[in-house]
């Protein structure tokens, strides 16, 4: 196992840059999730990683040594595909012993390791079978098992659960954090899907537009986002922003919106931008009768242990997560008040986050 | 309303028609094939009689004649030989001759063989090469490639016979087994690679992807991984190129003379006394179509797969 580390790498398919100018450590052990958009670049970075991609800049490192130019099968890492990729005319047992043989393991050395793998991940009872008779989760399972059974330095996955039902998807993620423990394989796992992402991480990176935004813990990703694209992206729903059109002085801990006066952190930079926007999370806002912004309800979603209150407001629309005993109704005129100070000031001009008492 | 079937089922009008319909067609194709096969086991006077016989008393004198060079002679001479040793001699006594030698049908079988297969499993396998390379990596001026492969296929081949015929004599390769191959296997190149690239096209790159990561090389990967998913263009690809060079009689009749000349050229040349022996052109006929008809039947189930071209997906 090793750590892995990308500098300044950079991929353009001719004019179009995939990946731009990005750096990155993974350290040993962990469960890092690339995570964005489609067509962002999470994937290309990864495939750069496992080589199946050239950089067009930059440089891979897989523990000490520089890897960026190598061949993929030069680089002793595992890659789990999103469709899995088995190969149909082998059964189980082959699938798994295939990257085995290429390295010239003793034929009860390839029978130790593949059964130890099937053990591991459950399928012993299926080694015998046919690639096309298995459900979703056991190819899941194979393919996985193909990964470790060479011990890589490193796993690689690329939306390794996406083509799995629902059901199939959360057990499966279960499993995969499980896995995780047991064998503390270096794993970088290329997601869309937030939740994923935010069960199985030990660090996220949130790309987008071929850019790394952000690379943190899961909590610091979604209580402290550094672009707006990160605050957005992050949760269901995401971040409510309201312009201000105002600008930020150093100091400042109180903000005059629509004659109201609201706490925010205390600001620690400065920002002249006209555009500059107010982010709070929907669970930190609350309904009140005076004292907030003033807005009608739009719509009401019923979550089972919470509800979403739409609000109208001269700022555009305002999700409120309220408890599940706030009774509302549409058109009801509501003001709505922040509850705490997590409050977010994002640079109009940037979309950065701006330094606070909060945002440290 | 019938609610017992869907509508998009067809009625057993329809369905009786249709089997109706392929049975005469069936028929009517088999008749010829039918009648070869039937002419292949008559004598010499039944084959000719008119009219025709259906119902007739089988006899192998057509393979004998066949596989045998015969000749002649008065029953005083025959008289004085020793008794026949087996039914094939015995079969060409009582018709007042005796074998002087084996036939050159023999070699002229296996040379169809040889360059029949050869030259298949030439174009195939080039033509996967290739195929694979146009459908995975970035070629300069593919689609430029790709029609000039498939321009090699507008004009029919026989139009280029006399160049042929000149650089074949120039480069020693006139009436060579080696010259016939490569011939053949030019002419399907292009069938092969365009026939091939549509299967390779269907295989998902992930997979000598997964191979490559697993350790193996891009050629390993394409041997293990891609070859054998592609096995269904493969077989089709692969009985095309048969057909069509196990067939061919014009180059063979201007290329060929002794040593590597195949059957179509030479089964019309067999000539029995007093005009053309139809029982043994019937024979050599039977067996030439053997062999496609042998290799089309192993490779059916693909060749019915295969023809759908990519209208399958796993």
């Amino acid at each position: 196992m090793s750590q892995i580390k990308i500098a300044n790498l950079q991929k353009s398919f001719g004019d179009f840059t995939a990946v731009k100018n990005s750096n990155l450590t993974i350290n040993d052990k962990e469960f890092f999730v690339l995570l964005g958009p489609s067509g962002c670049g999470k994937t290309t970075t990864l495939r750069m990683i496992a080589g199946l991609e050239l950089p067009t800049s930059g440089e891979i490192y897989l523990g000490e040594e520089e890897v960026g130019m190598l061949r993929a099968s030069e680089r002793d890492i595992a890659f789990v595909f999103q469709l899995f990729a088995l190969y149909p005319h082998m059964n189980v047992k082959n699938n798994l012993s295939f990257p085995l043989k290429m390295q010239g393991y003793s034929r009860s050395e390839i029978k130790t390791r593949v059964e130890e793998a099937a053990k591991l991940l459950r399928i012993d009872h299926i080694l015998n079978s046919s690639i096309s008779s298995l459900s979703g989760g056991d190819r899941q399972r194979v393919a996985l098992g193909r990964a470790l059974v060479r011990r890589p330095k490193a796993f690689l996955m690329d939306e390794p659960l996406g083509t799995l039902d629902a059901e199939f998807r959360e057990l499966m993620c279960l499993e995969l954090k499980k896995l995780h423990i047991d064998i503390g394989a270096t794993t970088v796992y290329v997601t869309h899907d937030q939740l994923e992402a935010m069960s199985l991480a030990d660090r996220i990176a949130v790309m987008d537009g071929g850019e790394i935004l952000q690379a943190d813990e899961p909590a610091v990703i979604y209580n402290k986002p550094s672009t707006k694209f990160v605050a957005s992206f992050i949760g269901s729903p995401g971040m409510n922003f309201i312009n201000i059109n105002q600008g930020i002085s150093n100091e400042q801990s109180t903000l005059n919106i629509e004659g109201t006066d609201f706490n925010i952190p205390k600001q620690y930079e400065i920002s002249k931008s006209k555009k500059n926007s107010f982010g709070i999370r929907p669970e930190n806002l609350s309904l009140t009768n005076e004292g907030g912004l003033k807005g009608s309800v739009f719509g009401v979603e019923y979550l089972g242990s919470r509800k979403i209150v739409t609000v109208k407001t001269n700022f555009g629309e305002i999700k409120v997560k309220t408890n599940i005993s706030t009774s509302v109704k549409i058109n009801e005129n509501v003001q709505v008040k922040p509850s705490n100070n997590n409050i977010i000031i994002f640079d109009g001009e940037t979309d950065r986050s701006l330094k606070s008492e909060f945002m440290n | 309303m019938d609610t017992s079937r869907s509508y998009l089922e067809p009625s057993s009008f329809s369905k009786k028609l249709a089997a109706t319909i392929i049975i005469v067609y069936t028929v009517i194709t088999l008749i010829p094939i039918s009648w070869m096969v039937m002419t292949s086991f008559k004598n010499v006077n039944s084959a000719i009689s008119y009219p025709p016989e259906v119902f007739f008393e089988p006899s192998l004198e057509g393979y004998v004649n066949l596989f045998t060079n015969r000749s002649r002679q008065s029953q005083e001479y025959l008289d004085s030989l020793p008794p026949p040793e087996n039914w094939y001699e015995e079969l060409v006594r009582s018709r007042e001759m005796v074998i002087t030698g084996p036939s050159k049908f023999l070699g002229r079988y296996s040379n169809s063989m040889i360059i029949g297969f050869g030259s298949t499993f030439a174009s195939v396998f080039l033509g996967a090469l290739a195929a694979y390379a146009f459908s995975r990596f970035r070629v300069p001026l593919k689609d430029d490639l790709l029609f000039f492969i498939l321009s090699t296929r507008m004009f029919p081949p026989i139009a280029v016979a006399v160049p042929i015929f000149i650089m074949y004599r120039k480069l020693g390769l006139g009436d060579t087994h080696l010259g016939m191959i490569i011939l053949y296997t030019v002419v399907n190149l292009s069938l092969a690679v365009w026939l091939l690239k549509g299967f390779m096209d269907e295989i998902p790159k992930e997979y000598e992807e997964a191979a490559m990561i697993d350790g193996y090389s891009r050629l390993q990967a394409f041997f293990k991984v891609v070859l054998p998913q592609a096995m269904t263009g493969i077989a089709a690809t692969a009985i095309f190129c048969m057909i069509f060079s196990w067939n061919e009689y014009a180059f063979a009749v201007l290329l060929t003379q002794f040593n590597a000349q195949t059957a179509p050229p030479f089964i019309p040349t067999i000539i029995g006394e007093g005009g053309l022996d139809w029982p043994a052109i019937g024979a050599g006929t039977t067996l030439f179509l053997l062999p496609v008809m042998i290799f089309t039947i192993i490779l059916r189930k693909h060749l019915l797969r295969g023809i759908t071209f990519g209208a399958v997906r796993k």
